[in-house]
């Protein structure tokens, strides 16, 4: 069980200005935390200063109270960060098999039952192992860049965008999973810009503008207030919710 | 409704990839001026469709007509120019240029591309260039990228990256456009504004056919949905009719049927 936490988080690339401008967040097990906003607020780039992507990165980003340090992806994965990026998170000319096996490369043992055990999540997968990630639809790439992630056993789960391009069927069922994993144990932080459905199977909504955080509270709550619906949920956001 | 409507004609596509077969004899129409949507279950091959529509796969089967004319096979440039242009659910653009530069290049028919014409013609490229400038200019602030045309497109966000991906595709004066999951990772308020874009490229004569897992979008935009399963075309109709289709919502839409 394991709490993830950032304290005035601020980052950016080197060649730009900041474009995270002092964030706090604390993603304790069994949360699934939803952050929403508009594009270029810096949702992305907030999960990738977390996951320790980013060298430019001042103030506290710690796992249940230690301090992980900046641009160390690694030390982020070994303390039981997994990240899963919006674009480019598998190996296109790998098959599905070798990019299951790249995301146990930390695993000293068991490599084949935690393979078994993604593919029992994700049936899916298990008819595509030999093909190559690259000739997967852009929905069967999805699954797979969250079945690598979980390849290490997280404690903290970091998605972006894990719906993007899945259709509405499959995107209920990854929901539907991630909100299991949170469920489990795991603590979750997710962009989503299926942000309504999102933030349905949620427990918290944290709302990102311009680098900051406007809004953070109870995934129920978030849906209903009807400044967040107008600005970020979409004008027609009250019929979706009605169809569901 | 005669044939001469139809703008766009796929014929019995069939295409593998290692073994895999991604279209198994694929078939529909797109009648002009419509917007025309494309939806269907990951890996029933919609991708793979218009990637061999628009030249980008070699040694597929079946033909595809556009206009009136033999496109299957062409090489992407000659469908392009043909007036049939897509973007791409993966929006990559060139990394070394911003987004002003981006939106630039892809002006048609600039005659200032040839230099024996930009130096014949000075006064023709610049009158050119300057109305090119407004446009590129127009569509990106309807697009709310205005304020980061100095941006090097490396550093867009992923919905900022698509958002250029529909400017590019706009700004090419197209007769049809095949857009790729335009609306993925673009936040909801503006997917509504885009929504309404597309609408008046649509009134203004362009024929759009779209790929989308985006439902409210597709029944608010849509003349006619497509639907594929399996690398094969499955059925047609109004929103309203492809939903109700049992295999669809079985299929596609997840509904648990009683």
């Amino acid at each position: 069980m394991t709490t993830l936490s950032a304290s005035v988080v601020c980052g950016g690339y080197a060649t730009a200005e900041l474009i995270v401008k002092g964030v706090d967040l604390t993603v304790a097990p069994r949360e699934l935390a939803v952050i929403i906003g508009p594009n270029g607020a810096g949702k992305s780039t907030f999960l990738k200063l977390l996951a320790g992507l980013l060298p430019k990165r001042t103030g506290d980003v710690s796992i249940d109270g230690t301090t992980l340090p900046a641009g160390d992806a690694h030390a982020a994965c070994e303390r039981g960060v997994s990240f899963v990026p919006q674009e480019r998170n598998v190996f296109g000319s790998l098959s599905v098999q070798e990019n299951l096996e790249m995301g146990g490369y930390l695993l000293r043992s068991g490599l084949k039952s935690r393979i078994e055990e993604q593919l029992n999540r994700f049936p899916m997968l298990r008819g595509r192992l030999r093909d190559k990630a690259g000739n997967l639809s852009g929905g069967q790439r999805q699954v797979l860049a969250v079945a690598v992630a979980l390849m290490t056993n997280p404690s903290v789960l970091l998605l972006d965008e894990p719906t993007a391009g899945l259709s509405p069927a499959a995107a209920k069922e990854i929901f539907v999973l991630i909100r299991e994993l949170a469920a489990s144990g795991l603590a979750i932080l997710m962009v989503e810009q299926n942000a309504l459905l999102a933030l349905e199977y949620g427990t918290r909504g944290v709302v990102l503008v311009a680098g900051k955080k406007l809004r953070d509270d109870a995934a129920a709550s978030v849906i209903e207030d009807d400044e967040i619906r107008h600005l970020f949920l979409g004008r027609a956001a009250p019929e979706i919710a009605h169809r569901h | 409704m005669t044939t001469s409507a139809w703008l766009l004609e796929v014929n019995d596509i069939r295409a593998a990839f290692g073994g895999v077969r991604a279209l198994d004899g694929a078939s529909f129409s797109v009648e002009q001026g419509t917007i025309t949507g494309l939806i269907g279950p990951n890996g029933a091959g919609k991708t793979t469709v218009f990637n061999c529509i628009s030249g980008l796969v070699e040694g597929f089967a079946g033909a595809v007509r556009f206009d009136g004319i033999d496109i299957a096979r062409a090489r992407p440039e000659v469908v392009s120019r043909s007036g049939l242009v897509r973007s791409f659910q993966l929006a990559r653009g060139c990394p070394r240029m911003t987004v002003f530069e981006h939106l630039m290049l892809y002006g048609p028919k600039q005659v200032g591309e040839s230099v024996f014409r930009a130096l014949a013609n000075p006064g023709v490229v610049r009158r050119q260039e300057q109305a090119l400038r407004e446009r590129a200019y127009e569509v990106a602030k309807r697009l709310r990228l205005d304020h980061v045309l100095d941006n090097l497109v490396t550093d867009l966000s992923g919905g900022q990256k698509k958002l250029l991906e529909i400017g590019r595709v706009l700004l090419t004066d197209p007769k049809m456009v095949l857009l790729d999951e335009p609306m993925a990772g673009v936040n909801p308020t503006l997917v509504d504004e885009i929504a309404d874009q597309l609408a008046a490229v649509r009134d203004s004569g362009v024929t759009i056919l779209l790929i989308e897992h985006e439902m409210e979008l597709i029944e608010r935009l849509c003349d006619d949905v497509i639907v594929m399963a399996e690398g094969k075309f499955l059925t047609r109709g109004s929103f309203d009719e492809v939903t109700a289709d049992r295999r669809v919502q079985e299929c596609y839409l997840g509904v648990q049927l009683q």
